[in-house]
């Protein structure tokens, strides 16, 4: 696969996650992501997805993933069991996410976050002028029909992980072609964060 | 690709645990001689590496694929075994071997007791699905297998699929466990403790001593009625019969008035003719005594170098899908690499033989993807 029919949100987290890792991706999806973290890292990769016929594309794949809601599914592994735990674009479709964060950050060294930013100019621009619920890039949904359980900023997003002792490792923020380096809470479509959090209990 | 059958096949016999070396089962005592049947479809390769095994349910047989002379119906599992299908014997070598206790060729109760010179009835011990697995071990030693590419089946198939595993964990690189369980429920117990007394009510059993007689028809018809009822669905049992009738009226007597009485008789009849009751009071005690839970499927720290994929069906709830994930969570504890689907079907525990395209497409692709090399996967290392 070259990389220019990699999606960048995917390229941002292939440039993250170093070689040999072990990662976990929840809501994999087809596994786009976990292929390419396979072959182009040698990283060894489980996802969780809910969808049957992605399973069937992962499993295409030579993937290996488990079919199951995010929000079980991850009490049995144990702690630190992967390098890297990614929600790439998942986290806002979970009912659970405080559970989720701490099951998350129990089993994975480090977490990798991407959701879309609810406050994005255009975003904005709807809500305020037209009064109309939201509709973007990241967010193209109708209001009936979107997946999305919950809605965040960037903003937002670094005071939950303030509230909750989160480490921002790093942030990338996401445009529609290029990384956004100016006022991403504005205009960034989307978002990844890495993240860390220290163990509660010191062993 | 276009799909074939594997065409006309025979069913082989080997024998073993000659004495003095009879198989020492898990009740304590031993068995022997011992013969298995067994079919294999395809050719087993220059390296040794492409032998799938093939483990059947409760009533089925070595026969699973083609066909024997003389008969109409395939192999049990046809759809699945064959030039180009799922488990393909243009480049796989298919063995599906039949069971201890059986009745199809393997040794069991109705098989002559070599020290009484009469059939064995009730003097066959006790077996397990351990028992089963290691006697096939001996199979796969004497075809000279030393690593099986692949142990797959469904039900009680399954069921000695994680028993290979926990007995042979180095002699396998991937297992799929399908419609199967880490240990029989109270439930799955019950039916099969109604299925026994159903078997065991009937005068003609005669403590087991009937051969050469007239066989248990009616107490084993029954077990398998009862058999055939836990095996479909609500919804499935709706669709193939509603509440058709075999005639335009009600005949107001107890004759078979509705089509699903007509099914299960059918069914029930049909069973007897080519099953021997003791085999069932066996085979189905060795299914309740399975347990691998906790720690028995991969004992202690040891690293698993099984890959696994396990199925299971959204209908199914003789062998519920919680099972299946209960084998998951054990595979998660233990690091295992490990592919779940639950398949959305509504045929009810059945499905494991019915659900040919979706079972096709998972398990087409990740034997593809373990005998082809682990160019992006490989086992885990937690």
């Amino acid at each position: 696969m070259k990389s220019e029919a990699v999606q960048p949100d995917h390229r941002i987290i292939l440039k993250i996650i170093e070689p040999g890792s072990k990662v976990l991706d929840l809501g994999c999806g087809t596994g786009e992501l976990m292929f390419l973290l396979a072959k182009e890292k040698n990283a060894v990769v489980q996802g969780i997805e809910l969808d049957e016929k992605a399973i069937y594309k992962c499993v295409e794949k030579g993937l290996s993933v488990f079919h199951s809601d995010i929000d079980r599914g991850l009490s049995e592994y144990p702690d630190k069991s992967f390098d890297y735990v990614i929600l790439n674009q998942t986290l806002q479709q979970a009912k659970k996410v405080e559970y989720v964060l701490e099951e998350v950050f129990r089993v994975g060294g480090k977490v990798i976050i991407g959701f879309p930013n609810f406050a994005h100019i255009k975003a904005r621009f709807m809500l305020a002028l037209r009064g109309k619920a939201p509709i973007t890039a990241s967010l193209p949904y109708r209001w009936f029909n979107t997946p999305n359980l919950h809605f965040l900023s960037i903003s937002d997003f670094r005071d939950f992980c303030r509230l909750k002792g989160i480490k921002i490792v790093k942030a990338y923020h996401l445009g529609l072609k290029r990384e956004i380096r100016f006022w991403p809470n504005l205009f960034a479509l989307n978002s990844i964060f890495v993240l860390t959090r220290n163990a509660r209990k010191e062993r | 690709m276009k799909e074939k059958s594997v065409g006309l096949v025979k069913t082989e016999y080997f024998t073993f645990a000659k004495p003095p070396h009879e198989l020492k089962l898990e009740s304590g005592l031993s068995l022997g001689p011992i013969t298995l049947a067994f079919e294999t479809y395809g050719k087993l390769n220059k390296d040794k590496n492409n032998a799938i095994l093939v483990l059947h349910a409760l009533s089925g047989d070595a026969h699973a694929a083609g066909f024997h002379e003389d008969e109409k119906a395939p192999g049990w599992w046809d759809s699945m075994i064959g030039p180009g299908k799922a488990l393909d014997s243009d480049k796989y070598f298919v063995i599906c071997s039949n069971v201890i206790g059986g009745c199809k060729g393997s040794t069991g109760p109705s098989s002559i007791d070599p020290g009484s010179g009469k059939p064995y009835g009730l003097e066959f011990p006790m077996i397990t699905i351990s028992d089963m697995v290691n006697a096939q071990k001996h199979l796969i030693d004497h075809l000279g297998i030393k690593k099986l590419l692949c142990v797959i089946g469904g039900s009680m198939g399954g069921m000695q699929v994680l028993q290979w595993v926990a007995n042979f964990p180095n002699s396998l690189q991937c297992a799929i466990p399908i419609a199967a369980c880490l240990k029989h429920s109270p439930q799955q117990i019950a039916f099969d403790e109604v299925g026994r007394q159903a078997v065991m009510a009937d005068l003609a059993w005669n403590n087991g001593d009937y051969y050469g007689k007239e066989q248990p028809e009616r107490g084993l018809a029954v077990a398998r009625m009862i058999g055939h009822i836990t095996y479909m669905s609500d919804q499935s049992m709706e669709k193939k019969f509603s509440r058709k009738l075999k005639d335009k009226n009600y005949s107001f007597q107890f004759t078979t008035d509705f089509e699903v009485e007509g099914y299960l008789r059918y069914r029930g009849d049909n069973f007897v003719k080519r099953f021997d009751a003791n085999s069932y009071l066996y085979i189905t005690k060795a299914m309740d005594y399975f347990d691998l839970s906790g720690d028995k499927l991969v004992p202690g720290n040891k690293r698993l170098g099984v890959r696994f994929l396990v199925i299971s069906f959204k209908s199914d709830w003789l062998y519920p899908s919680y099972q299946s994930e209960d084998i998951v969570r054990q595979l998660k504890i233990k690091g295992a690499d490990a592919t779940y689907c639950e398949i959305n079907s509504t045929y009810g525990h059945d499905a494991f033989l019915l659900e040919v395209e979706e079972e096709t497409h998972l398990i087409k692709h990740f034997l593809n993807k373990t005998f082809g090399g682990y160019d992006i996967v490989r086992a885990y290392e937690i």
